[in-house]
């Protein structure tokens, strides 16, 4: 996946959003750019599946040597699928956050909320921030 | 984003932010957190060189008649008498045994072989420190000369380190015993070098005027980098320093805590000596219920992080102060303060980390001690 496919949250997830057997499904991970400001990731906390989740609500924890940071969900659903597989390879979070790097799958409910943004929109925010 | 706010620049900021340095805040002071990752800045500190700003660091130098005396009323360690050429690591206290500030107390020999002494004090406590001191030195003739802000200091740390300092200087680091100092010249300046650090490794620290700092700092840098070594930032200072078990201001020490509960006791020193805060450590030393300075190790790859409680069963037994996973012992470690009643060796104990319970065990502090 490339990131102007992905839509994203100010707190530097992204999500992607497919139609599934009539349901819409987001796959959500975090951005390359809040990967390479946490660097030395060694933890991850991910719920199970089933789990509901609210846009702007944290569903997890990702860990760095320096700081521990919560994970928001952008949507608003229930966790259909979890990427256990990632918190012992944390390094794929460097070489493919837009892909193998996905942390959850989501079973949107609702509209996708307002404020997220197209690729180019977040990258003006993370440049600004600089 | 430091636009708004007027940071401390130390002479060698340029060349951090030419060198990919993330500059934080720090004490005032706009410091490089980290350059390229923690882990290896970390790990080539402990495997070849790790260099260090620490130009941030208060140095205070002290003249007049009875220096050494009044620094010892206001230390937990001896500073009268103590020969030249060494240093001391030790706390400044108030009235009611705070700490103030952990310092090291120099006393060295100038170019002439002239005894001076100086202090070298955490950032954020310099003004407090310089406060306290002139506070206390009126109807003496003793002058304070703060260089923070018109001098470097630069941490060479690691097992190659002193190697590399000892082609520029005069003076060989490792011809210094651990925690001695003196000056000397390197790269044809004069310079302070001590056989000190905050890193668990062998190495050196080296103090010369602003203008001389990046002379230095590139020439070391040369050789480091010709070693697998180069610079480091604050954030793999302080994974170094918690390994080593080193306390930090702000975390381990602050004004709440009373040396009896450091578990540094090589640094207070009370017999036939008088100082500010003396009666309140011995008073505390008498407590059998104040939280003393203990080592955890945690299952898993989850951090504490300050401020998590201990438990012991269902009891509050403690309270961590630094926690990280570590790199070289590749590990969840804290420093935490426990009840003296749960801080026996290979005691199980948990943590709690946002909600959740974490098995932890106590352990010796230092966590990571070099093989020799």
């Amino acid at each position: 996946m490339t990131p102007e496919e992905l839509i994203f949250a100010e707190t530097h997830e992204w999500a992607h959003i497919a139609e599934q057997d009539g349901e819409k499904i987001a796959t959500i991970g975090i951005s390359a750019n809040a990967v390479e400001a946490l660097t030395d990731l060694v933890y991850m906390d991910l719920p199970a599946a089933g789990t509901a989740v609210t846009a702007g609500n944290s569903f997890g924890e990702v860990e760095s040597v320096k700081a521990t940071s919560e994970l928001y969900s952008p949507m608003n659903g229930e966790i259909v699928e979890v990427n256990t597989s990632l918190p012992d390879n944390l390094e794929i979070l460097n070489s493919d956050p837009y892909g193998e790097g996905w942390i959850i799958k989501v079973k949107v409910s609702g509209d996708t909320p307002e404020n997220l943004m197209d690729y180019a929109a977040y990258q003006k925010q993370c440049d600004e921030a600089h | 984003m430091d636009s708004d706010k007027q940071l401390l620049k130390t002479p060698l900021h340029q060349w951090h932010i030419d060198h990919q340095g993330r500059m934080v805040e720090f004490a005032g002071w706009s410091m490089p957190v980290q350059y390229t990752s923690i882990i290896e800045e970390h790990q080539q500190t402990r495997n070849s060189i790790g260099m260090f700003d620490v130009s941030h660091m208060g140095r205070l130098y002290f003249s007049g008649t009875n220096v050494s005396e009044f620094l010892d009323g206001l230390t937990t360690r001896r500073v009268a008498g103590v020969e030249c050429g060494k240093i001391r690591y030790s706390l400044m206290t108030n009235d009611s045994g705070g700490i103030l500030d952990d310092v090291l107390v120099y006393h060295l020999p100038d170019l002439n072989g002239k005894p001076f002494h100086m202090m070298v004090v955490n950032a954020s406590n310099r003004a407090k420190i310089v406060n306290w001191l002139n506070e206390r030195k009126s109807g003496t003739d003793i002058q304070i000369d703060d260089r923070t802000e018109t001098s470097a200091m630069i941490a060479v740390q690691g097992p190659l380190a002193n190697e590399a300092v000892k082609k520029l200087s005069e003076v060989d680091p490792d011809s210094l015993p651990y925690y001695t100092g003196t000056t000397t010249r390197i790269c044809g300046k004069e310079a302070i070098l001590s056989r000190t650090g905050y890193t668990g490794e062998d190495g050196c620290e080296i103090m010369i005027p602003s203008e001389d700092a990046q002379l230095i700092w590139d020439e070391v840098f040369s050789l480091a980098a010709a070693t697998q070594g180069g610079a480091a930032g604050l954030a793999a200072r302080d994974t170094l320093r918690l390994e080593a078990g080193m306390p930090l201001y702000g975390h381990e020490l602050n004004e709440a805590t009373n040396p009896a509960q450091t578990d540094l006791k090589f640094a207070i020193q009370m017999k036939g000596r008088e100082f500010v805060g003396r009666t309140s450590i011995a008073e505390a030393r008498k407590d059998s219920d104040l939280w003393i300075r203990t080592g955890l190790e945690l299952e898993g790859r989850r951090a504490a992080r300050e401020d998590c409680k201990v438990f012991h069963g269902e009891q509050a037994v403690g309270v961590v102060t630094s926690g990280s996973y570590t790199p070289t012992l590749q590990k969840s470690i804290s420093m935490a303060y426990i009840h003296p009643d749960h801080r026996e060796l290979g005691t199980a104990l948990s943590v709690d980390i946002r909600g959740k319970l974490h098995q932890a065990t106590v352990v010796k502090v230092p966590f990571y001690q070099r093989s020799v």
